[in-house]
């Protein structure tokens, strides 16, 4: 799956179906499994229907009436994080309980 | 039109003091394996690149993390985390299928559409800035491992 047409038609896999949501959402949106299902189905139907490598499946799903989201992520705002080299847990119970076992698989 | 995000982000490994970045551009055909049978028969792996792990696994650094998870496909859904410097993960946070879409193959599984899921999926975190040690250690640990589950085919989710 793809959220990101130039980036996949540049690595350029076997196969692949493109889903034209913002970044964080390449199988779907939350708490809406009826349409989770729906994008999955038509990515999983690319196996049989693509014949020729380094086909993108274009998935019929838009993420909004305006997709003024496309601006945005166009121009890019600044929501990335430092590159720090600890492990970043989501909580402070994650810590606690990554810690208590000590190892990372 | 959809987002082009590769000037985006040369834009700001540029600024972040990085050299140009080499993005990996694959020009020769793909090698091309069709599927020996049915989805409805087969056994599907699951690889996701947006930062997903377990709580109570060590979760992923921002710095060219080159390790990934092993995440059975019987986990419970409530137990899976995010974390990724390159995303808002605020969705990915509250429902885990978004880059993770477990439940949703499950249910496939349960329809009867996709055979079977391999034992475990497997996860990384994809903001890694050495494709070359990507190539080199990443992708063959991980080919490895989805030799070793028996899969028929592979759905990798990216973010």
């Amino acid at each position: 799956m793809s959220s990101a047409l130039d980036i996949t038609r540049a690595v350029n896999p076997p196969r692949a179906a493109f889903l034209d949501y913002p970044l964080g959402h390449t199988a779907g949106k939350p708490h809406k499994p009826a349409l989770q299902r729906e994008i999955l189905l038509q990515a999983l139907e690319a196996f049989t229907s693509l014949t020729e490598p380094g086909s993108v499946k274009m998935l019929p799903f838009r993420w909004s009436e305006d997709q003024a989201w496309q601006a945005t992520a166009q121009r890019g705002p600044d929501d990335r994080r430092p590159r720090y080299d600890t492990p970043q847990y989501q909580s402070e119970e994650d810590r606690q309980r990554a810690e208590a076992t000590g190892h990372s698989v | 039109m959809p987002v082009d995000y590769i000037p985006r982000i040369q834009e700001k490994y540029t600024q972040e003091g990085y050299p140009a970045y080499r993005w990996v551009v694959n020009s020769d055909l793909p090698p091309w394996q069709p599927l020996h049978r049915p989805l409805s028969t087969s056994r599907l792996g699951l690889v996701a690149s947006g930062g997903i792990y377990i709580t109570g696994q060590v979760a992923f650094h921002y710095k060219d993390d080159m390790s990934w998870r092993v995440i059975p496909t019987d986990v419970k859904t409530t137990d899976l985390r995010a974390t990724h410097f390159a995303y808002d993960l605020t969705d990915a946070r509250q429902d885990p299928n978004v880059v993770f879409p477990i439940d949703t193959l499950r249910g496939l599984v349960s329809e009867g559409v996709i055979g079977t899921l391999a034992a475990n999926a497997y996860t990384f975190m994809g903001g890694i800035y050495s494709a070359r040690r990507v190539q080199q250690e990443l992708a063959p640990q991980l080919l490895e491992r989805l030799l070793a589950e028996h899969v028929e085919a592979v759905l990798f989710v990216p973010v």
